[in-house]
C-alpha cells in the first residue's frame, strides 16, 4: 500500500485515476481507518486530502456556504453563522460517533461512504445541497441526493474526489432540522432519521419545503409528496398528519434487530412532524 | 511497502519517525516512540482509550495514521502532567478513585482535559455527552464524572 499527500486537487484526482485498482481518499479516516483493521481488506493506495489548500475551510460566498471535504463535524458547529442558517445540517453532523471522531470525521466522508443511516445526509439533501467533483474529465457539480447509489456504493467515477459541499444562500423565513430515533442516548447508528428543511412567509405559510428520510431504504429519500403535505400549509395538524402518512408510505425500510418495518414506517411519520415542527419554529413561523 | 519519515511535535518537542504507510498513530507511539500511555481497546474509535489531541482536536489516534501527523502538533496523557506535579485532573482521579483497572484512564484524561479547555464549566450532561466515546467497565462512570466536576471547580480557583 502507497500512501500519498497531494498539494492540489487536480493531483489527488490524477492519483485515484492511477493504474492501482484499490485506491481510496482518506479526509476524517473514521470509515477508512476502521475498514484498514479488517484482514479481507485491500489498499493499493490511499490519497490524503488534508495537505490540499482549502480542504478544512468554511467559506460564506454568493453561492452560499462552501465547506471543504476535509472539514472535520466539530468545526461546523464552532461556526456561528453556518450554525445559524442551517442549524438541521449542523445537528446532523454532529450526531456522528463520539467527541474523538467528530474532531476527525467529515461530511462528504458520511456521504461517499454511503451507508443508508448516514446521519449526515437527510438534511444536506432537504437542503439541496451539491457537492463540487474533480476528475479526470475536469469538474463537475451533483446534487447530494446523486451521489449515493446502494449502501457502500456512490456514482463517483474512478479518479473522481469530492472538493466540497455548497449549501445554498438562505432566503429570509427559512429554518431545518434534523431527528432520529435510535435505541440509545447517544453514540448509535440511525434506525430512522428526518431532514426537513423549510421557507415560510410573512403570514407563516410554508411556500417551499424538502423532506428527506434516511435508514429506511438503500439510499437516502427525498420525498415529494411529503413537501407537498407542508407546502401552501401554516403547519396545522391536518398538513402534518398528511406529511407523517406520507414519509410513512414511502419508507421502504428492512427488518432487522434494531427495528420492525412497520416500527420503521411508522416512527418515519412521527420524526417528520417533530423536525417539520422544529424547522418551522425556527423559520419564525410560530 | 517502504517506510515514510515523519516530523512532527508531540507533547511540545520535535520528533521524528519512520513508519509504515498503513501504521496508525497509535502503533507509532507505543512501538515506535516508547509512549505507552495511550491504550489500544478496542482499534475501530469506539473505547476512546488511546484519545490524544492532534492540532488541537480530540481524537483517537487508532484511526489516524502515523503518516498524517506529518506538520502537525500532537498532545498524549504523557505531556499532561508538570514534571512531578499532576494536572488537577490527574490528582481528582486518585482523591475520587476514578479508576480501577487503568486502562481506560489515560483516554479519559485526556478526553476530560481537551474538554475543559474549552468549556471550563460543563454541567452534568455535558461532561456524560463529553466522555460518551470513552468506554470504562470498572467504575460505572459515575466516580469519573465527579472528578472532572471537583477538576473543573480547583481550576475555576473556587474551593474545594
Amino acid at each position: 500500500m502507497r500512501y500519498e499527500r497531494p498539494q492540489t486537487i487536480e493531483d489527488a484526482a490524477a492519483l485515484l485515476a492511477g493504474p492501482e485498482a484499490k485506491s481510496f481518499v482518506l479526509a476524517g479516516g473514521t470509515d477508512l481507518l476502521v475498514r484498514m483493521q479488517n484482514d479481507a481488506f485491500e489498499a493499493d493506495l490511499i490519497v490524503d486530502i488534508k495537505a490540499i489548500d482549502g480542504m478544512d475551510a468554511i467559506a460564506e460566498t454568493d453561492d452560499g456556504f462552501v465547506i471543504g471535504a476535509a472539514v472535520p463535524c466539530a468545526a461546523l458547529a464552532e461556526h456561528a453563522s453556518l450554525t445559524a442558517a442551517w442549524p438541521g445540517v449542523v445537528e446532523g453532523a454532529n450526531l456522528i460517533g463520539s467527541t474523538q471522531v467528530q474532531g476527525r470525521c467529515t461530511m462528504v466522508g458520511n456521504l461517499c461512504n454511503a451507508s443508508p443511516a448516514a446521519d449526515s445526509v437527510p438534511a444536506l439533501v432537504a437542503a439541496d445541497a451539491r457537492v463540487r467533483i474533480v476528475g479526470p474529465a475536469g469538474r463537475r457539480e451533483a446534487s447530494v441526493l446523486e451521489i449515493p447509489t446502494g449502501p457502500g456504493k456512490t456514482s463517483l467515477a474512478k479518479g473522481e474526489v469530492i472538493e466540497a459541499l455548497v449549501l445554498p444562500k438562505r432566503a429570509a423565513g427559512s429554518g431545518d432540522a434534523y431527528l432520529r430515533f435510535i435505541p440509545r442516548t447517544e453514540m448509535d447508528i440511525a434506525v430512522v432519521g428526518v431532514g426537513v428543511n423549510l421557507t415560510v412567509d410573512e403570514a407563516g405559510t410554508v411556500t417551499s419545503a424538502r423532506v428527506a428520510l434516511g435508514a429506511v431504504a438503500a439510499t437516502v429519500l427525498l420525498v415529494q409528496e411529503a413537501a407537498d403535505a407542508l407546502v401552501g400549509s401554516t403547519l396545522d395538524d391536518a398538513a402534518l398528519q398528511a406529511l407523517a402518512a406520507a414519509c410513512s408510505a414511502a419508507a421502504t425500510p428492512i427488518d432487522d434487530k434494531r427495528g420492525t418495518v412497520a416500527f420503521r414506517k411508522h416512527v418515519a411519520g412521527v420524526l417528520a412532524r417533530r423536525a417539520a415542527q422544529a424547522a418551522y419554529d425556527r423559520a419564525g413561523g410560530k | 511497502m517502504s517506510s515514510i519519515a515523519v516530523s512532527t511535535t508531540i507533547n511540545g518537542d520535535d520528533v521524528e519517525y519512520l513508519c509504515q504507510p498503513d501504521e496508525t498513530l497509535l502503533d507509532v507511539l507505543r512501538n515506535r516512540l516508547g509512549l505507552t500511555g495511550a491504550k489500544e481497546g478496542c482499534g475501530t474509535g469506539d473505547c476512546g482509550a488511546c484519545s490524544v489531541v492532534v492540532d488541537g482536536r480530540l481524537v483517537c489516534s487508532c484511526l489516524v495514521l502515523g503518516a498524517e501527523a506529518e506538520g502537525r502538533s500532537i498532545e498524549t496523557i504523557e505531556g499532561m502532567a508538570d514534571g512531578s506535579e499532576l494536572h488537577p485532573l490527574q490528582r481528582q482521579f486518585i482523591e475520587h478513585a476514578a479508576l480501577q483497572c487503568g486502562i481506560c484512564t489515560p483516554g479519559f484524561l485526556v478526553a476530560a482535559k481537551a474538554l475543559l479547555e474549552q468549556n471550563p464549566n460543563p454541567t452534568e450532561t455535558e461532561i456524560r455527552f463529553w466522555l460518551a466515546g470513552n468506554l470504562c467497565r470498572c467504575t460505572g462512570y459515575d466516580k469519573i464524572v465527579r472528578a472532572v466536576q471537583a477538576a473543573a471547580a480547583e481550576m475555576r480557583g473556587e474551593p474545594a
